[in-house]
């Protein structure tokens, strides 16, 4: 059983969705103890980092995100709460990885940054397992992570910044694999089989 | 480097897509969920739902339709169409849409952009612009194209952008069901002022078209809509034109 966890997150349908189009059983919950029964945790994420963060608060969420030992993936948002910082609101987020979540400068780039991009892996991880080299993955967000030590995949916009990255049971996807046709499915479904 | 974008536009009436010339004749295409699968597997990268009825009718949207789609195809999505209000915004995001088009609600109430971007994010907004060329320059049209307003077409641009809407949606409807190309001129210019992405629209009829609007046009992504529909251009090969004349171009 896969717990989504829903705090109000614009892609909860959509991500909730293509687990029913995997066949995956899953439920959705702003319960830790609920989410704490399910084998894996799936945190989505799409609108501000500030909202999102008063949300965690309000289902008092936070100290079980950042502790709980399960495989948890991270969505667009989802993975940019990660951070300890988000220059979006200028908030503290979870801290799960010490590294600061950034908005686009370049004024060469377009911002937000919308469209699909294929991915460079950094390292191997089960998540890409069968995934073609230059696949593509569709992103919308005017914000990032920078390339760190727990980058696993890189995609750049105007300049390099991470699309997938993995500390211990913590796995973030930049991108949304919900919308991601083949590819994106493919990447679902490994997190959910093989991690 | 993220791809150029090639994005059928379904019109949509009653869960059926429909296409208008110049915004009237409406021709029967086809059930919208079929087509969107049909669409995914071809390779097209988003798609847009226009409910044409919706500002006209006043009718509320289509929140069952875009779930059922959200439902059925692992792609991005948007959908428009006489969408009025922060609630609409939210009911249709939260069924799986992955952006709202606004029109004629955001003419009439420009903070909706303001106000839907900060809870939503600017990615999920598009600012849908329907200009048509007049004697004195670039005239905002709304209400489906049949109401002229005083805005301006480049000075609204900016304005939408500084409200905080994540892309625009241009169409040229002085172009729309020609055929005879995009509004190359408007687009180019556009772009020297504008950091989102701009999608055009209005006036494909052949491969070139489309590859005139990114290369000159600077555009990020091309909409159309009956070209696709009546299975007169495949997006495949479209895509595989637009490759090999050097576009970065999902395949």
């Amino acid at each position: 059983m896969i717990g989504i966890v829903n705090y109000g997150a614009g892609n909860t349908a959509s991500v909730s969705y293509a687990l029913e189009r995997l066949g995956v059983p899953f439920i959705l919950s702003n319960s830790a103890a609920e989410l704490e029964k399910c084998s894996k945790i799936i945190f989505p994420g799409v609108g501000s980092a500030e909202a999102a963060m008063n949300k965690l608060k309000e289902y008092e969420l936070i100290d079980y995100l950042k502790n709980t030992r399960k495989p948890l993936l991270g969505i667009c948002l989802g993975m940019q709460m990660f951070a300890s910082f988000s220059e979006e609101g200028n908030i503290e987020c979870l801290n799960i990885i010490e590294t600061k979540c950034l908005k686009f400068r370049d004024k060469n780039v377009k911002i937000p940054n919308m469209g699909w991009s294929s991915i460079t892996l950094e390292s191997s991880s089960r998540l890409f397992e069968g995934i073609p080299a230059g696949a593509y993955f569709y992103f919308a967000h005017s914000f990032y992570i920078p390339l760190n030590n727990y980058t696993i995949a890189a995609s750049e916009n105007g300049q390099p910044f991470t699309a997938s990255l993995r500390k211990d049971n913590f796995y973030g996807v930049q991108f949304h694999p919900e919308k991601s046709s083949d590819a994106g499915m493919k990447v679902l479904n490994n997190f959910v089989e093989i991690i | 480097m993220t791809t150029k974008r090639i994005i059928p536009c379904l019109d949509v009436k009653d869960g059926r897509v429909v296409k208008g010339t110049n915004f009237v004749n409406l021709r029967d295409a086809g059930d919208a969920i079929e087509l969107a699968e049909k669409y995914s597997q071809e390779g097209a990268d988003e798609l847009v739902f226009l409910d044409i009825t919706a500002s006209i009718e006043k009718r509320k949207t289509l929140v069952e339709f875009v779930r059922e789609t959200a439902r059925a195809v692992s792609m991005p999505f948007t959908v428009g169409g006489g969408i009025s209000d922060i609630y609409d915004i939210e009911n249709l995001l939260r069924a799986g849409a992955d952006k709202v088009s606004l029109n004629t609600s955001i003419v009439k109430n420009p903070q909706l952009i303001a106000e839907a971007a900060k809870n939503f994010g600017s990615q999920a907004i598009v600012a849908a612009i329907d200009v048509n060329k007049t004697a004195d320059g670039y005239r905002v049209f709304i209400k489906g194209g049949r109401e002229a307003t005083p805005l301006e077409g480049i000075a609204w641009c900016r304005r939408v952008e500084e409200l905080g809407a994540g892309e625009i949606l241009l169409t040229s409807m002085h172009c729309d069901g020609t055929r005879n190309g995009y509004d190359i001129e408007m687009l180019s210019e556009i772009q020297s002022f504008l950091q989102i992405p701009v999608i055009a629209s209005g006036g494909a009829g052949e491969f070139k078209h489309f590859l005139d609007a990114f290369v000159e046009g600077k555009a990020d992504a091309c909409l159309a809509a009956g070209l696709f529909h009546f299975g007169e251009m495949s997006i495949k090969d479209l895509k595989q034109y637009l490759s090999n004349n050097g576009l970065n171009i999902r395949i």
